[in-house]
């Protein structure tokens, strides 16, 4: 998939008694960025940085307010109808919340079957079922549990049916949108495994979008970082967590709390403040207004995502260097 | 804030040119023959109806008409002329005001007193034989016609005729400044059956709410600074009246028109009488100026609750 | 540890719920001490008890109906038997709580400052201008800039770190000598969360208090940490200083979790190692040992046996309830440590036949 120049703009509107647009919050800001068949791309950031909403439009659920999505070379980005219907077989998402992703009222068979019945495939008698026993299989679920409903499961177990319901048409892509940030922790380890697992043996795409920053490195081969509705960094997952050049993936890193008690104490510079409002994003690099090495240009001057040597493409004008990663306490292996 | 509630007003008089444009539109396009004959009252004569069609100004082109209606209600209230009765709309009106709002006014406070303290007692004992009554006897009163309540009640209570003759029977009712006492007594009876409805709803509805509310975060928070339980319950009933406030406006309406039944059954001379018999007798003048009086006073309630609403929940302002 | 007194000794502390479905067992037998100045971490997952044994502590559980025995000491009392009002005294006074969800946390329809003099005017006998005065200061005292205005303001006004400052202030209103901290940061960006646990740790060293931090993230025990209590199904299996903890992990649990999570620094080619199985009900916990059913070195009288917190011979500050044979137990964590599965590593160890283990353990 490509994105190019996407954007997403929601309106605010004010008014006595007409309401009038006064501006917009910029959700997803021109951001470009590929992702090659195979591979596992993971968007991070924080509260308002746009990747949920980039999830969203990469799977039509949300109409950009301009540019491009390109799904093997085919532009889809204002497809209506039965087009519409028919990349909906290929791109398909799994949710962040299994107590809510399902519906309380149908059993684990009909949601996991209900692809098939919308896009009326394997219509033979019990095909359907076999089917659906199979995908059950493939993501860890006992198949015979066919006909209960998903108030009876754990909250991992939901997230598989999630899962297995996401694969029934094999798609080729794959968004998985904090499939692990509600479940417990030694949960979390089951979901991640098999999401890998399925990848190698089905050849998937996956876009993995979360805040946890581990979770990501572990899963994804890219990475990119996401700023307020801007990409402010995107590379290879090694180059990205060794040596990140913008300032704001280094202060993300070092903010990570670390299971590991002799690192405590060690220096590390906190970001200060809090993020700014997508609706009234600062000008030029949008980080300029917290970042420790901002100056005059940052906030005349939008840098643009380039090459800074590190391995990694960063938008700023004073990436970071190797001394200071270890000033503000970037630890990590690569 | 003042942004909001100068929305809320502008809105309101947009509102109320509708509902005046509604009431012409209803009752005198639609309506087929002659307006003037529908208000002439009985055995017009020739020169009556002549002299109504002027005073209509009915020759006149429909907007025309509709302009000066308008006019006729914005500069001197002149809501027409009922010939039934001999006497302008807006006298009739206006003499039956005060016995209506009495009621309203009455029945108001006595519902959301008694609806909301029943409501949080309920609440904060819930499955106590004290809830389960409670809510058992506000169900027998929701379903309970007013008529059939304010009957039962004459029949029971009531000095005249009544079976334990404590309270002034129908029909005794007198003006606050006359006989206080006796305005008093005789109102509490159309009170409780004009609250009783609209007071059980609102128990039920504070018993959910604040049931919710006491399971809310905040109200942890607040036991666990060590504040004394009266403090923490107090909290949760601010809190729990939000989502009611706005129910207030659309209960108004309904107590408009119970009023029209209590003030028939308990023979209270409000606007509510005249209004039953404007429809019984066809008096049309008096019906139009009657159901424009109460959509203006409907409309004028819910402005007013949208404000408190407001004031209530700080999160509305800024929307 | 401290040889002086703990500040706070809660001792096999029962918590116990009434429920449609039958008694929920949230805390089955629990303790451990706080001390001045130090950080207790209480590690563990949805259902582990972690926050029910704090909620507890404040008698806030008494509402529901709980079913409490055990005895919790605090300045030579037993608030598990105080009654209610002097309980009260202590609440948002001796002993604070903060909560996972700032914005639920805080009454929408207060302003901040209100609900910050409340804080101290429930417990001090000051005038309304000193308690101003005072909500002002703690403000400041957490970093909000601009307090002096901020303080008429309305929680939604505030972002979520700023929400969270505002509570700890809440907290700190009236100097307690132990803040209880449930999730703090759970609900927040990981900046801000490193900047709202740098504060904590501030505050601490500045007001001299005791802070105990209930969190299933190990990332931010490891940070705040001195002392760490790992909890499973309402029982604590493995308790000692975080740098024990994290350094010599003894109980099969705790290796779960190790395992199981994703780091920064670790390999990215190795597959996490899941816990296998599901949390278990705390309506019908397993038998004997909770963690059997997902313990990979389980033997069949664990679930018979409850295993008791022990003292390690060699780590006496050290505590484990595991029925393993502690010289076992030591060989498999080393054997995954080098690399191993547990499956692997059990193997490895059964293999070493009998003079490696001291009966109880392999067949």
């Amino acid at each position: 998939m490509e994105v190019r120049n996407l954007v997403k703009h929601f309106p605010i509107s004010r008014g006595i008694l007409i309401k009038h647009n006064v501006g917009a919050v910029k959700a997803v800001d021109d951001i470009s960025f590929q992702i090659e068949q195979g591979e596992t791309l993971g968007i991070v950031g924080e509260t308002g940085c746009g990747k949920s909403t980039t999830a969203r439009l990469m799977m039509r659920l949300l109409e950009a307010t301009s540019g491009e999505i390109l799904f093997e070379g085919d532009d889809i980005t204002r497809l209506k109808g039965a087009q519409l219907k028919a990349i909906r077989r290929e791109v398909q998402m799994i949710f962040q919340d299994p107590y809510s992703s399902l519906n309380p009222r149908k059993t684990i068979g009909s949601i996991i079957a209900e692809p098939f019945a919308i896009h009326k495939l394997l219509t033979g008698k019990g095909e359907r079922k076999r089917a659906v026993q199979e995908l059950m299989e493939t993501v860890g679920l006992n198949p015979e549990h066919y006909n209960r409903y998903p108030h009876e499961f754990s909250g991992g177990q939901r997230q598989r049916i999630g899962v297995a319901r996401a694969l029934a048409l094999k798609p080729k892509l794959l968004i998985a949108d904090e499939p692990v940030s509600a479940l417990d922790v030694s949960i979390q380890a089951q979901v991640l495994n098999l999401l890998r697992d399925l990848q190698r043996q089905l050849g998937l795409t996956v876009v993995f979008i979360a805040h946890d920053q581990s979770v990501v490195r572990h899963m994804c081969d890219r990475v990119a970082v996401m700023y307020l509705g801007k990409i402010v960094e995107i590379g290879p997952g090694d180059a990205l967590y060794s040596t990140p050049s913008h300032p704001y993936t280094g202060a993300l890193l070092a903010a990570v709390p670390v299971a590991d008690p002799s690192h405590h104490g060690q220096d590390r510079r906190l970001l200060s403040g809090d993020v700014p409002s997508p609706a009234n994003p600062p000008s030029a690099c949008r980080f300029h207004t917290r970042c420790p090495k901002a100056q005059p240009l940052c906030s005349t001057d939008e840098p643009a995502l380039e090459d800074k040597g590190s391995g990694t493409l960063a938008a700023c004008h004073f990436p970071l260097t190797r001394e200071e990663l270890a000033l503000i306490g970037v630890r990590s292996g690569g | 804030m003042s942004g909001y509630i100068v929305r809320r007003l502008l809105w309101g008089l947009l509102l109320l040119v509708i509902v005046c444009a509604l009431t012409f539109i209803i009752f005198r396009v639609i309506p087929t023959g002659n307006p003037a004959l529908r208000r002439a009252g009985r055995d017009p004569q020739p020169k009556e109806i002549k002299e109504i069609e002027r005073v209509l100004g009915l020759g006149k082109p429909l907007p025309v008409q509709f302009w000066e209606y308008i006019k006729g209600i914005v500069l001197h209230f002149n809501l027409g002329y009922s010939y039934y009765s001999d006497a302008p709309v807006k006298s009739l009106i206006s003499e039956r005001l005060p016995a209506t709002f009495s009621l309203m006014v009455g029945a108001a406070a006595m519902w959301l007193i008694g609806g909301l303290s029943v409501g949080i007692v309920s609440a904060l004992k819930q499955r106590s034989i004290f809830d389960r009554g409670a809510m058992g006897t506000a169900l027998a009163l929701i379903s309970a016609p007013e008529f059939w309540l304010g009957l039962v009640l004459l029949f029971l209570f009531s000095s005249d005729i009544g079976k334990f003759k404590i309270f002034p029977g129908a029909g005794s009712y007198v003006g606050i400044t006359s006989d206080p006492w006796k305005w008093f007594t005789s109102l509490l009876m159309p009170w409780f059956v004009l609250a009783s409805g609209s007071a059980a709803i609102y128990a039920r509805l504070m018993r959910g709410s604040l049931i919710e509310t006491m399971s809310e975060d905040y109200i942890r928070t607040a036991r666990a600074k060590g504040l004394p339980e009266r403090s923490v319950v107090r909290q949760g009933v601010r809190a729990a009246i939000n989502p009611i406030v706005t129910l207030f406006g659309l209960e108004v309406g309904v107590l408009l028109g119970g009023a029209i039944i209590v003030e028939d059954v308990f023979n209270i001379p409000g606007i509510g009488r005249l209004s039953y018999q404007a429809i019984v007798s066809s008096d049309f003048s008096v019906v139009q100026g009657t159901v424009l009086v109460a959509a203006m006073f409907i409309i004028v309630a819910n402005i007013v609750v949208d404000i408190v609403y407001a004031y209530l929940d700080p999160r509305v302002r800024y929307s | 540890m401290s040889a002086a007194e703990p500040l706070l000794r809660v001792e096999d502390l029962r918590v116990e719920f009434p429920s449609e479905d039958g008694v929920v067992h949230a805390v089955d037998g629990v303790s451990y001490d706080v001390y001045d100045g130090r950080t207790l971490g209480i590690v563990g997952e949805s259902g582990s008890g972690k926050t029910v044994s704090s909620l507890t502590t404040l008698g806030l559980t008494r509402r529901q109906g709980a079913r409490i025995s055990g005895r919790i000491m605090f300045e030579g009392r037993d608030l598990v038997a105080l009654p209610e009002d002097q309980l009260r005294g202590i609440r948002g006074n001796d002993i604070a709580m903060i909560f996972q969800d700032p914005l639920s946390s805080l009454h929408p329809l207060y302003r901040v400052g209100k609900q910050l003099i409340e804080a101290v005017r429930v417990h001090r006998d000051v005038s309304k201008a000193q308690a101003r005065e005072r909500a002002v200061e703690l403000l400041g005292l957490v970093g909000i800039p601009d307090p002096a205005t901020r303080v008429d303001q309305y929680p939604h006004e505030f972002s979520g770190g700023m929400r969270q400052r505002v509570m700890i202030a809440m907290a700190l209103a009236n100097e307690p000598k132990l803040l209880i901290a449930d999730e703090p940061t759970t609900a927040l960006d990981v900046t801000v969360q490193a900047q709202i646990l740098a504060l904590l740790e501030r505050l601490q060293r500045e007001l001299g208090m005791a802070i105990v931090v209930i969190t299933h993230d190990l990332g931010v025990v490891a940070e705040m940490a001195d002392d760490i209590a790992v909890m499973y199904a309402g029982r604590i299996v493995e308790k000692t200083s975080a740098d024990l903890l994290f350094s010599k992990p003894e109980h099969p649990y705790t290796w779960g979790l190790l395992q199981s999570i994703p780091t920064l620094t670790g390999s990215r080619e190795e597959p996490l190692i899941p816990i296998s199985g599901t949390p278990p009900s705390l309506i019908n916990p397993p038998s004997g040992c909770h963690f059997h059913p997902r313990c990979p070195y389980a033997e069949p009288e664990h679930a018979i046996v409850d295993p008791q917190l022990e003292q390690l011979a060699d780590q006496p500050s050290h505590g484990v309830a595991c029925l393993l044979e502690v010289d076992v137990r030591r060989r498999l964590w080393s054997e995954m440590r080098s690399g191993s599965t547990p499956q692997e590593a059990l193997a490895e160890v059964k293999d070493d036949g009998p003079d490696a283990a001291d009966g109880g353990a392999g067949s």
